[in-house]
């Protein structure tokens, strides 16, 4: 995969940009779904550039963000147990569960270690023979070939202490829950890269099909995003609904078919419940039965529990595109980065993190 | 927070650090000269100013391309002197050592932090030494003070940046952090990044050859050159607008971070520099940085304005632009 070149941005982005000012004669209001995206368009200040009528929402596709406190304070019973390192993603370490986060329990010496690849778990299991470990595994379509291919990694070296507590979630169903509840106004949707690489064009056709709305799947450079703004400009335009791919030099219509293969050998798809957005059918994934010795939510003694939203927190209808950050009262007071009291403050692909790292005093 | 306990956030250079300092250290030994927070205290001494600074280093793993704790611990600290202008007079350096550390591991660390001393000529006239039982530290703690003497004339400080002065760094930006990343090997990322652990004081005496009135000097180590940036933009109660196409950042840096979602303003440095320059010199401190070895890839970033004092305001590649916030916490890898 060829980045694009980013000497030349300076020069194609006002191209761009003139050629989505003729075409946002009317308002258009555009949900990026993934967190990479919301942090790419702050970083890059896109907002700043771009005409009034072009509204951007982010959409429920940051992972941290949308895995329930519940599921947070499971990862910690499993941390507390003795014997047992938890392996995670960085990501993780500061969401609230009910009464701690995985930060604070790596502080009073919880055995807890930050990895950026699940196959890295699989090492440190066989390094340590005599503990037990668990890799948390949080994610989309992204990671769970990874994730996958981890299990199968570690039933091919016949490891008996390496488990996995599952917390996978796949975006279509989620994006149609949110198309079928219709409360968020959407014109179209920047669709997310990096979850395309692997499942491809079909599992979104319904958005155009049953919804009669454009998506353009694009890439992460400021170009890109730029270029898929203007692709769904263009669609209504030339009164057109389909599913387009922008981020063609990464994203192949059927997918990566290696991929969805390692996915379905290890996993099956799941009802999973989402922050903000409640149980969706078949929406997460959980281990094939060949694989439910090294399933730690089966092997553990940790049973989920419920966790009431904390007050005032408006993180669900942050994620749904309701609200923006700035309108929940906690922003940047009582809910910071460094003190977060909702997910999508802690991740920094949340919504509330990127307003409140780059937004604050120059968003458009 | 509820249950309040150091977090590693706390030691990572960014808000937190910052929290912690205001909140605990600084009421606790108040005083005019600790207040400004500057790398180096300058205390008068007669007609003489002399600049006093102390570091801690601790680093995992001790070894890594282009450096060691030992050369850390002597740069680290020659260049909190260096960023008050001063000409290091001698360093201390205590040790605590933990039981069962390879004795060639202690030479390999003594032998670059001489070569280090060296380099920026200067020498190591006290020291102490401590061991801890096993488990109790990692390897090698090193912590280092050291004293100078500040050039008559020469007044450097975090408040001193003025609208219209050029922010210029001294070369690309992240490669320290990379460099240690990579070697801890956690990540399974492999590179040839190497730190860019180096005295600065023979840069900064070319620069103050050039402009003795330069305005302010910062090493942005934790936190990067946003947090530095942030920091002086407070103390001043001046804007600052950065350029991003003008920062340099090397190839496998910028890879790393896009991989990691690390943004390389953020990235930690051991050998580079931030100067605020009045606006007619830039070009003669750029001139008298280019050629100097540690500074050749020098380049002017940006300049102070009047406007939104206290912001740091990033022009981005497209045109567009976003402010600059300091550190909040440690930087974690995103998940996809």
């Amino acid at each position: 995969m060829n980045p694009l070149p980013r000497h030349d941005e300076g020069r194609l982005a006002p191209l761009l940009l003139e050629k989505i000012a003729v075409l946002a004669d009317l308002p258009m209001r555009l949900m990026e779904v993934c967190g990479t995206h919301t942090v790419a368009i702050f970083r890059s200040g896109i907002r700043s550039l771009l005409p009034d009528t072009v509204e951007l929402i982010s959409g429920p596709g940051c992972p941290v963000c949308v895995t329930p406190a519940g599921e947070i304070d499971r990862a910690i019973a499993l941390a507390r147990q003795e014997g047992v390192t938890l392996a995670t993603f960085g990501d993780l370490m500061r969401v609230p569960g009910s009464s701690s986060s995985l930060q604070q329990e790596r502080a009073r010496g919880g055995a807890i270690r930050v990895v950026i690849s699940p196959l890295d778990a699989v090492q440190m299991a066989e390094e340590n023979p005599a503990r037990a470990v668990c890799f948390f595994g949080v994610g989309f379509e992204t990671t769970s070939p990874a994730i996958a291919a981890a299990v199968k990694e570690a039933r091919r070296r016949r490891l008996s202490n390496f488990y996995l507590l599952s917390s996978q979630r796949i975006i279509p169903p989620a994006m149609r829950a949110l198309l079928a509840d219709g409360t968020v106004n959407i014109d179209g949707f920047i669709l997310p890269g990096h979850v395309s690489v692997v499942i491809g064009k079909a599992p979104y056709c319904f958005i155009a099909e049953e919804f009669s709305l454009p998506g353009v799947i694009t890439g992460f450079e400021p170009l890109d995003i730029l270029e898929g703004i203007y692709m769904l400009l263009r669609q209504r335009k030339e009164d057109r609904r389909e599913i387009e791919i922008q981020y063609s030099r990464a994203v192949k219509e059927e997918g990566n078919q290696r991929a969805l293969e390692v996915m379905g050998e290890v996993f099956v798809p799941a009802d999973a419940r989402w922050r903000g957005l409640g149980v969706i059918p078949k929406s997460g994934l959980a281990a094939r039965e060949e694989f439910c010795a090294m399933d730690a939510a089966q092997v553990f003694d940790i049973p989920y529990a419920e966790v009431e939203d904390p007050p005032g927190c408006l993180c669900g209808e942050v994620l749904q595109g309701i609200h923006r950050p700035p309108d929940c009262a906690l922003f940047g007071t009582q809910c910071t980065p460094e003190d977060p009291v909702g997910p999508c403050m802690v991740s920094s692909e949340g919504s509330c993190a990127a307003y409140y790292k780059y937004g604050r005093g120059n968003e458009g | 927070m509820k249950d309040k306990r150091i977090l590693l956030s706390h030691g990572a250079g960014g808000k937190l650090s910052h929290d912690l300092v205001e909140e605990f250290f600084l009421p606790a030994f108040d005083n005019d000269l600790l207040r400004s927070l500057d790398d180096s205290a300058v205390i008068p001494v007669g007609p003489a100013r002399i600049a006093f600074t102390t570091d801690s280093y601790v680093v995992k793993p001790l070894f890594f391309p282009g450096g060691d704790i030992g050369r850390l611990a002597i740069c680290g600290t020659v260049n909190d002197l260096a960023m008050a202008g001063a000409r290091p007079l001698g360093l201390s350096a205590s040790f605590i050592l933990e039981e069962g550390l390879p004795i060639g591991d202690l030479e390999q660390v003594l032998a670059s932090m001489k070569e280090a001393a060296k380099e920026a000529g200067v020498r190591v006239v006290a020291g102490d030494t401590k061991v801890v039982e096993h488990g109790a530290a990692e390897g090698i703690f090193i912590t280092t003070a050291g004293i100078g003497i500040c050039p008559e004339g020469v007044v450097l400080g975090s408040a001193h940046a003025r609208p219209g002065d050029a922010v210029i760094v001294s070369g690309p930006l992240g490669d320290h952090e990379i460099a240690v990343l990579m070697a801890r090997g956690e990540f399974s990322l492999q590179g040839e990044v190497q730190s860019d652990c180096a005295p600065l004081n023979g840069l900064v005496e070319a620069m103050l050859g050039a402009c003795p009135d330069i305005h302010c000097l910062r090493d942005p180590t934790r936190g990067g050159l946003a947090t530095v940036l942030w920091e002086i933009a407070r103390s001043s109660k001046v804007g600052v607008v950065i350029d991003e196409a003008e920062v340099p950042i090397g190839e496998q840096v910028r890879a790393v971070c896009d991989l990691l979602g690390f943004d390389p303003y953020y990235l930690a440095n051991e050998g580079k520099l931030v100067a605020f320059v009045p606006e007619g010199k830039a070009e003669a401190v750029l001139k008298a940085m280019q050629t100097h070895p540690l500074g050749g890839d020098a380049a002017i970033i940006g300049k102070v304005v009047a406007e939104n004092p206290g912001k740091v305001l990033l022009k981005t590649g497209i045109g567009g632009h976003r402010l600059l916030e300091p550190l909040s916490g440690e930087q974690f890898p995103r998940i996809c």
